[in-house]
């Protein structure tokens, strides 16, 4: 090769140390970002695959309201089906010495004998249970360190409502619970929820289920269709009533870490697409400018018959050389980065094992796209170093042409508005890089719209349901009451008012759609939950028919006046009901309807399954004394609680993200200006000395680049902020899931954040520069060659 | 013709440092400027012409020696004196032109006068380069000697009480360069400015009153020109 060229190479890095700094921060954000979030997704699917693959978690979740073992028994026979496991399950209340707070747990029954075949649990410490010892039980680990329990410890529970007292003897994970969420829970809180796993027949005398189940889960092999598979189940199980039947997706713990795939996923694919359109750009202006100032050298190389390819070979050199450090610095920044958000992850996905480890394909990927990037952003530059021809590129260049532009009314008559015109000629001489630095800045502020926008999602979100519910308590009975119930409940120590609702899980069906959610019903006059429509009114509970939230309508395919089909878990005869009302709701899908309505179409008196609570907060650990040891109550959550574990849960995974991408997005704002100042300079250095010889000071020289830059910030900031609702649309677009919608909110204090960071760029970029007119070597600029 | 002394320039030294290395651009030179008066710089390349005459227009400061404009040093003058020094009280033409490009001959001489006290309208300056059909062309669209005349015309709107010539005429043919001699030589005379003309052409040398040779940053010859010639009659 030419190693003089090379050491040339080396040196003009050194002059355009600043932007070459910019394009290789903005390459690094691009493969840091990729090798993150793809590195955190592999590292992820592979602890969960191992962990469902060790566990034989299953394929088919099953629920209903009960079946004799006969009827497992045919499943089990069924071609196709791998492994089956029966059990019965609960919700229950739970005491524990050390906290007065009210604690859920699910109980779980395993098999008599062996380990289950289908959700195996790993034991982490201690032994599984006995099945001859009905007090025996194996915590949750989460739900174990939260209350620092071990073998050997005792807790009570009240099941079937009697309090029984447990003995911890193991402490386990399960497949099932990797993300845990408990009954009414919208975030995990590993305080106030836990799985128990205890003997049948605790289960089977406390629900007087001798010889039943109520819940079933199917391995399927790999050879057979799920399909057809749950349609057998579903016709073997058709003389048990309407059952839950549902795969992997609509399994709580597994949707829940699908969706965070799919997040991680989408930024590891959008992100450092963006990160590197800005790199190109950045590597386009720069290389461009550099080699039309060096359109003399290039064109000596010529005339020393050094070959084009080899010219060409030089400056893509100097692209590539910022490409491989900008490749090595992100590398190492994803590495840390996503070391850092794998731990974070461990705190709310309890797998048994999870290290962060790289997505060797993904970064070979990410690294060979930021490679391309770059050289598609230096084409036009390359493309111009074979343009010239070595006798045009000896010569100096021929004045830019300037000529009047529709923006001279613009600027005022006479030399006060000389300077305005020279920046609007300017601008209007070179729109293509004026569209460049504009979309540049916009898109810095976008990026950073769409990523803070989410704090305002999340306190829209959080100020829906301090408004839908001014509940201070939710109970939950061990069985379903008379309407009496809930003034009984009203006279319980602490309880200022109490409002009964029924909750049934049901199946709601239309057309070929169908969903199985909980529809509860609530009084007409119900104060202390509200229904919100879409635009967050309060609205009432229909008197007749549905409320359905927005998400479920559409996954019904229904609208206002439609018919869908009701049938709750359980029972055989399905009911027709209208749609009365459409609802919004950001976390899960439940269905309501009036309480009276809702007890019309189940047999029996009607009755409440639970009491909405207004507590006296100066009594508060009153009331929750009075729950402990009540036989009626089998869960209780508090609002404050479960909306303090949402804020929390979501503040510390999105903090992390939010401004690891802010502070990435601002860096590339910089990048931009500050490109875009240099290379303003590196053109119109000798106008500034000129400007400078007739008088002017630096300040008034300052306030022309001020200018350029307050026009291209203006046209700049209101698009970027288009564009950012934009981005923030499509992402609300991607979240939106069954489990989970996320509202559009951009907050005023979101756009003012993102346009200060790109001012503040900008600005900074801008005094840079005015600095360095200050030191300018005026004569040798003036008597430069021109 | 010989008005009041503008300038008066005592043991004037420049020295340029880059690295260890010490170039003595002036050392120690003295000089008086009046106005009205035509001086001619003559000297070969390096011997300090450019940096005098950068000297004498504020565009850089000497290390040593006076330099006085109207009793004031201009030594001890900040960035921001100067800057209005230059902006009041000095025009240039440069070899080059310097035109900014994206202004029309007309916003090129208008943009000068902002701040001086009584300019001449632009208009009317670029009538006595005898540019007035053209004044608002952009330089693109003028010819060399065109964009030289208007830089003229940009320099002695503001009525400067120096005007400073850097080789006006190095980037011309003879016919467009004594065409701008001309003008240069009428506003000298009709303005009454103190002009400094830097050439190493000496048939240049001849239209001045005086002609001061410089040799490694000295003066070494003073000579009066009795008569000058005049521009027109000037030829290379």
């Amino acid at each position: 090769m030419l190693p003089i060229l090379e050491r040339k190479l080396m040196r003009e890095l050194r002059q355009i140390a600043g932007q070459a700094a910019a394009i290789v921060l903005v390459v690094s954000c691009a493969v840091a970002t990729a090798a993150m979030s793809f590195g955190v997704l592999r590292s992820l699917d592979q602890a969960r695959a191992q962990y469902y693959e060790r566990c034989r978690f299953a394929h088919l979740f099953v629920s209903l309201q009960r079946a004799p073992e006969a009827a497992g028994e045919a499943i089990r026979r069924l071609p196709g089906v791998a492994g089956v496991q029966t059990r019965l399950a609960a919700d229950v209340a739970i005491g524990l010495a050390d906290t007065e707070e009210p604690i859920v747990a699910r109980l779980l029954s395993l098999p008599e004998r062996g380990e289950p075949e289908v959700n195996a649990m790993v034991l982490r410490q201690g032994r599984s249970v006995r099945a001859s010892d009905a007090s025996e039980a194996v915590v949750s680990e989460s739900f174990a360190a939260a209350h620092g329990l071990a073998p050997g410890e005792r807790l009570s529970v009240l099941v079937g409502g009697r309090s029984r007292e447990l003995v911890v003897v193991g402490v386990a994970l399960s497949p099932e619970y990797v993300y845990a969420l408990g009954p009414g829970m919208i975030a995990p809180d590993d305080r106030r929820f836990g799985v128990l796993w205890t003997g049948r027949r605790l289960l089977e005398s406390a629900l007087g289920a001798s010889g039943e189940f109520n819940e079933l889960s199917v391995r399927v092999k790999a050879s057979a269709s799920l399909n057809d598979v749950s349609r057998q189940i579903e016709a073997l199980l058709e003389p048990y009533g309407a059952a839950d039947i549902h795969g992997r997706e609509r399994q709580p713990s597994h949707a829940f870490l699908s969706a965070m795939f799919h997040q991680i996923a989408g930024v590891g694919r959008i992100a450092p697409a963006i990160f590197l359109l800005v790199a190109a750009f950045l590597v386009h202006t720069v290389l461009g400018r550099l080699i039309e100032t060096q359109r003399q050298h290039i064109g000596l190389f010529k005339a020393l018959g050094i070959g084009e390819a080899a010219i060409g070979w030089h400056y893509l050199e100097l692209v590539l050389v910022l490409g491989v450090v900008g490749i090595a610095l992100g590398l190492a920044a994803g590495t840390i980065l996503g070391q850092g958000l794998t731990r974070l992850y461990a705190e709310f996905f309890h797998f048994p094992f999870l290290s962060f480890e790289h997505d060797p394909p993904s970064v070979l990927a990410a690294c060979a796209v930021s490679i391309a990037a770059m050289a598609a952003g230096a084409l036009r530059g390359l493309r111009a170093v074979s343009r010239l021809s070595p006798a045009v590129a000896l010569a100096p260049p021929a004045p830019p042409g300037y000529g009047r532009t529709g923006f001279d009314r613009l600027a005022p008559r006479g030399a006060a508005g000389g300077t305005m015109r020279m920046v609007l000629r300017h601008l209007g001489r070179f729109p293509q890089r004026a569209v460049l630095t504009v979309s540049g800045l916009a898109l810095a502020v976008a990026l950073q719209i769409s990523m803070l926008f989410s704090f305002d999602a999340l306190d829209r979100m959080i100020g829906f349901y301090a408004r839908a519910e001014t509940r201070d308590f939710a109970v939950l009975f061990a069985r379903p009451l008379p309407y009496v119930a809930a003034e009984e409940v009203a006279r319980w120590p602490g309880v200022l008012k109490a409002e009964g609702w029924r909750m049934l899980p049901a199946r709601l069906a239309s057309g070929s759609e169908a969903r199985v959610v909980n529809v509860t019903g609530l009084a007409h006059s119900a104060m202390l939950r509200t229904l919100l429509d879409p635009e967050l009114a309060p609205v009432p509970v229909p008197r007749q028919g549905l409320a359905l939230p927005r998400k479920l309508a559409s996954l019904l395919r229904v609208s206002v006046g439609d018919s869908v089909t009701l049938q709750p878990i359980g029972s055989r005869a399905p009911v027709e009901l209208p749609v009365a009302r459409v609802i919004e709701q950001y976390i899960g899908l439940d269905a309501y309807m009036e309480l009276d309505a809702l007890n019309a179409l189940m047999p029996g008196e009607p009755a409440i399954s639970g009491a909405d609570l207004a507590i006296d907060p100066r009594r508060r650990a009153e009331f929750l004394r009075g729950l402990r040891d009540n036989g009626a109550v089998a869960g209780v959550s508090e609002r404050s609680a479960v909306l303090a574990s949402f804020r929390n849960t979501m503040l510390r995974t999105l903090t992390l993200i939010v401004s690891f991408f802010v502070a990435f997005a601002g860096l590339a704002a910089f990048g931009i200006a500050f490109s875009g100042a240099r290379i303003t300079l590196s053109e119109r250095e000798r106008e500034f000395a000129i400007l400078a010889s007739l008088g002017f000071g630096a300040a008034e020289v300052g306030r022309i680049l001020a200018l350029e830059t307050a026009i291209l910030l203006a046209l700049a900031l209101p698009l970027g902020s288009l564009l950012g609702r934009a981005l923030a649309w499509l992402i609300v677009q991607r979240l939106d899931t069954e489990l989970y919608r996320v509202p559009l909110v951009v907050g005023a204090h979101t756009v003012a954040i993102a346009v200060l960071v790109v001012v503040a760029a900008a600005l900074l970029s801008t005094w840079s520069v005015a600095r360095h007119l200050r030191r300018m070597d005026l004569p040798a600029v003036l008597n430069a060659r021109q | 013709m010989r008005g009041e002394n503008t300038h008066s320039v005592r043991a004037l030294t420049r020295i340029y440092r880059t690295g260890s290395d010490e170039v003595h651009a002036l050392r120690g030179v003295d000089l008086d400027l009046c106005s009205g008066e035509i001086v001619a710089l003559l000297g070969p390349s390096g011997s300090g012409k450019s940096t005098l005459l950068n000297l004498l227009g504020g565009l850089d400061r000497p290390d040593g020696g006076e330099l006085r404009f109207r009793g004031k040093d201009l030594a001890r003058f900040d960035g921001r004196a100067l800057a209005r020094y230059r902006r009041r009280h000095v025009g240039f033409v440069f070899q080059s032109y310097n035109l900014i490009p994206s202004l029309t001959a007309r916003e090129n001489v208008e943009l000068a006068c902002d701040g001086a006290e009584r300019p001449i309208a632009a208009a009317d300056a670029l009538d006595l380069v005898g540019l007035r059909a053209r004044m608002d062309h952009f330089p693109a669209q003028l010819s060399g000697g065109e964009q030289q005349r208007a830089a003229v015309a940009r320099a002695i709107a503001k009525r400067p009480d120096l005007l400073l010539c850097d080789e006006p005429t190095g980037a011309l043919d003879s016919q467009a360069g004594v065409q701008v001699l001309e003008v240069i030589e009428r506003c000298s005379v009709e303005l009454g400015a103190a002009t400094v003309l830097v050439t190493h052409n000496g048939a240049i040398a001849a239209m001045a009153d005086r002609v001061l040779s410089l040799v490694d940053g000295k003066l070494v010859e003073a000579r009066r020109n009795a008569p000058r010639r005049k521009a027109r009659d000037v030829s290379w």
